[in-house]
């Protein structure tokens, strides 16, 4: 099925989030969308599945034009759509997620779920998905759960299937199985529109490419183009992707972590004798698929475990059973893993962000009062410093962006007396120009004399920041090895693997 | 495998999408701190109904509604008549007594609203306070009898200098109400127990305690008293009235409006503060900045519990000079619940509505000898609002307010 978007154009209010834009996407064809974080990706595609009604512009499938008044019509005219975040009900079977607003029934209204298993079961085998139409959803890995709702739109005939940022919470292996996955759809004749911010999957993957910038469509690309050329549509400026960085002059061992190991409530082990030092102007970064354990790394570092044994020593100063405060003041900063939880308080203004973990005393308490003067003046220059891009330091954090959100936790953690920096997937949700910015920060602070820990589940990110590099698996060190180890030998590491030379 | 793979598979969200696992906070929050045009709204949506209620019951409405048919008129101006008629009685109770004779006399009315707002002020900042710190403080009510019964104590068992025995009966109050409420915060702090429960809880512990004490001649009931009742207060711990014998408006309205000030430098001002409102909006950025969410915890509920049993003192010391009973809180430990959510948790906002809901119990009690109107469609009202307070969508329907913008 063919579809054509022409002309759509939607605003909220004074905010034009789509302007004009016109896109084709042809059967058999993975049309990628490519955008940053506000770029009016979304809602190109709300409107496309009628959750949004366009202020002008139609859509045409197959050269008719649709009128959606809801998801509902949409879903009729033969549209897929697999949510960033799943619609599903984890309590439910596979087959019950599938059949669910789609229920076929026997007498007396009751529900024929085999039908349903065997229509999962039928599609499952069709393209290779290896889903159980038994299972319980919550008991699934992410990756099967997003085949789950991949199934659910072909089981209503899908002809044009929408994938919204598909692969931000899937883990390397997963996304290449997703990859696998889309290339056998499009095999079979489907449209595929891919929306993503992520360079690498785009060239992988799309046989076109569209990019969106503050609602507009700014051009079209070649899979060929590369990445800068791609990064630089995206932003509207010239981005460098590799990070620069002078060899490191490495002064004393600032972190020394020995026998580390980290139980939980329930008893389990998430690391597990793990030993590293860092020195000053040294960053240590962390690969390894999400979940082996560096949360947990992270955590420790900062007194937020409760189970920890073997020492945690900080110029000499052991920080095992220390109070996070404590551990802060010690000069620890923490960029956290997911900043919306952990980070911020959304309902914060920006400059109350800014002295979240300094409430405690000079420069922002006197006498247990709140110095608003100096605070403003402070978030003024900061953000000036860290570029964040917002009306100004009374607007609310839960309003910015998710990379404008990491600057201010960047600036927070840096504009303290800090001689270790713990950032756990620090780019994570971020566009690409705050990525380039915020790479600069942690380079810039290592090169100051900071000991860095870097954890990141995407290599390259790894890979450009690293002067070491430490594999975690199942919450045991494989290996720290150095930077320019290949690429393919840290993959492996990545499964668990040793390969021959790679230093314990 | 790894149980952290649950919070780590949280995709990036977009910033106005709140993670669905504080869903409870998130719209208890949306209730505590509704907009201002939402809780003036909810006030008058339900004066509105009230006024449905008070034409209903009325029974010349009804009479006049047998032929409505015939003489319509009659119907419309009999309904005018006991809208009217209720809402200016409620007037004349609560502000100015237009029909007094001297403004001596007509001004009476504000000193009463004012009386009756002072306990509902100091109670709903203590709930307010807790609302802040992301904690739900139903135990009012034990709060102000363990607080009054103390107050009480102080005040009939010792002989000393005026403004040292009030003092002291003070100081006792806010140290019992801190005490209970923060048994509540402990044991959140500690094992996670549910401050609701708990609170709930120990306002029954409170009831019976107090009831037990004031039968027990060894404890706090009169001597050679049958009543569950204790001694007067002497007159060296009462509030002073602070007009003259003529109103009965005491010393409390003044602590009142000082634990308003405190209670503003305390939240916005001070760095104490900070961190309750930190740890009220997001308990876990709190906790990865260092912050001691116990502590805070345990903090919170001890001023609340301090700033609850000031109420308790304002009723034993000021109000009912008689004695403790059981029934010293007179409801004012629940009503602070809806004074604090009117409020918006904040302290302008709490000494608004603290003021308002004064109003309302100086006004009913008029409008019922005046109008006949049964002093409970007051209550309805009260109850109403807190309704549309918590059904903000459903201000926002009725009024055609626009919703939270979009993205």
């Amino acid at each position: 099925m063919k579809l054509v978007l022409r002309d759509i154009t939607k605003r909220f209010g004074t905010l034009v989030a789509n302007d004009a834009i016109s896109l084709t996407v042809e059967p058999g064809e993975i049309h990628a969308l490519l955008g940053e974080n506000g770029a009016g990706k979304s809602t190109l595609m709300n409107v496309l599945y009628g959750l949004y009604q366009a202020d002008a512009g139609e859509i045409e499938l197959d050269g008719v034009v649709q009128h959606f008044s809801g998801p509902g019509d949409a879903i009729a005219a033969g549209i897929g759509m697999v949510h960033q975040h799943f619609m599903l009900i984890p309590v439910f079977t596979v087959a019950e997620n599938v059949m669910l607003g789609n229920e076929s029934t026997g007498f007396a209204g009751t529900l024929d779920v085999d039908e349903a298993r065997q229509r999962v079961q039928k599609i499952s085998d069709q393209f290779g998905f290896h889903v159980n139409p038994d299972a319980l959803v919550e008991d699934l890995p992410v990756g099967v759960q997003q085949r789950v709702e991949i199934i659910k739109a072909l089981s209503r005939d899908a002809q044009v299937l929408v994938l919204d940022e598909p692969t931000a919470v899937l883990t390397p292996q997963e996304t290449d199985e997703l990859m696998q996955i889309m290339r056998e759809l499009k095999e079979s004749g489907k449209a595929i529109v891919f929306i993503t911010h992520k360079l690498r999957e785009v060239r992988e993957v799309a046989d076109k490419i569209t990019v969106i910038r503050l609602g507009k469509v700014v051009g079209e690309a070649d899979p060929k183009a590369s990445n800068a050329e791609l990064a630089s549509l995206m932003v509207g400026r010239p981005v460098e992707l590799t990070v620069h960085k002078d060899p490191m002059k490495p002064g004393p061992d600032t972190l020394d972590v020995e026998r580390l190991r980290v139980i939980d409530a329930a008893g389990r082990v998430h690391v597990d004798d793990v030993s590293f030092t860092i020195r000053a102007g040294e960053i240590l970064a962390v690969a390894g698929v999400q979940g082996n354990g560096q949360t947990e790394l992270t955590e420790a570092l900062l007194g937020l475990q409760d189970r920890v044994e073997g020492s945690i020593r900080l110029h000499g100063e052991e920080l095992v059973g220390r109070s996070v405060r404590h551990i802060l003041d010690a000069g620890v900063g923490f960029i956290p893993e997911d900043r919306q939880t952990e980070g911020l308080v959304g309902a914060f203004t920006i400059a109350e962000n800014l002295m979240l973990n300094r409430s405690h005393g000079e420069p922002f308490v006197r006498h247990g009062t709140l110095q608003l003067e100096r605070l403003e003046g402070f978030a003024k220059e900061k953000l000036e410093e860290y570029d964040v891009r917002a009306p100004g330091i009374t607007t609310l954090a839960g309003q910015l962006s998710g990379g404008n959100q990491q600057k201010v936790v960047v600036a927070r953690e840096l504009s303290r007396d800090v001689s270790l920096l713990v950032a756990a997937q620090p780019t994570r949700g971020v566009d690409v120009g705050s990525i380039e910015f915020i790479h600069k920060q942690i380079v810039a602070g290592r090169d100051a004399g900071m000991a860095v820990l870097v954890v990141s589940t995407e290599l390259d990110e790894v890979v450009s920041l690293a002067d070491r590099i430490m594999v975690l698996y199942r919450g045991r060190v494989v290996g720290i090895v150095p930077a320019d180890t290949p690429r393919d030998v840290l993959g492996l590491m990545m499964t668990g693997e040793r390969p021959e030379g790679a230093i314990a | 495998m790894s149980s952290a793979v649950g919070t780590e598979q949280h995709p990036p969200t977009e910033p106005d999408e709140a993670p669905d696992r504080n869903r409870w906070r998130e719209t208890f929050r949306e209730i505590a701190s509704g907009g201002v045009t939402v809780g003036f709204l909810a006030v008058l949506l339900a004066i509105v109904v009230g006024s449905v209620l008070i034409a209903a019951t009325d029974e010349q409405v009804r009479a006049t509604a047998g032929y409505i048919g015939a003489r319509p008129g009659d119907f419309f101006q009999a309904t005018w008549d006991a809208v009217w008629g209720a809402y200016t009685a409620l007037f004349r109770g609560s502000v100015y007594n237009t029909n007094a004779v001297s403004f001596d006399q007509g001004i009476r009315p504000l000193t009463e609203t004012a009386k009756f707002a002072a306990p509902l002020i100091v109670a709903g900042l203590g709930v307010g306070l807790a609302f802040r710190a992301g904690m739900f403080n139903i135990g009012g009510r034990g709060q102000m009898l363990m607080a009054g019964a103390a107050a009480g104590w102080v005040g009939y068992q010792f002989d000393l200098p005026a403004v040292l025995h009030l003092s002291l009966a003070l100081v006792a109050a806010m140290i019992a109400g801190a005490l209970w409420a923060g048994i509540a915060g402990l044991l959140k702090a500690r094992t996670g127990a549910h401050e609701v429960i708990v609170t709930i809880m120990l306002n029954y512990v409170a009831f019976y305690l107090v009831f037990f004490a004031l039968s027990k001649q060894s404890l706090l009931q009169a001597p050679n008293s049958f009543n569950p009742k204790s001694l007067p207060v002497k007159d060296s711990a009462q509030l002073p009235e602070l007009l003259g014998d003529q109103y009965n408006l005491h010393l409390g309205f003044v602590i009142a409006l000082v634990a308003v000030a405190f209670a503003w430098w305390l939240l916005e001002r001070s760095s104490l503060g900070f961190r309750i409102r930190a740890v009220g909006l997001n308990p876990e950025a709190a906790r990865a900045a260092g912050i001691n969410v116990g502590r805070v915890y345990v903090l919170v509920m001890l001023i609340a519990g301090a700033l609850v049993g000031l109420a308790g003192a304002n009723q034993v010391l000021g109000t009912v000079t008689s004695g403790i009973t059981v029934d010293l809180d007179a409801g004012i430990g629940f009503d602070a619940i809806t004074v604090a959510l009117l409020g918006r948790s904040r302290p302008l906002g709490i000494l608004a509505a603290g003021i308002l809901f004064g109003a309302f119990k100086a006004g009913g009690f008029a409008m019922q000898a005046s109008q006949d109107i049964p002093v409970d469609i007051v209550l309805v009202v009260q109850s109403l609002i807190v309704l549309f307070l918590a059904a903000p969508p459903l201000i926002r329907t009725i009024f055609r307010l626009p919703a939270k913008e979009a993205k």
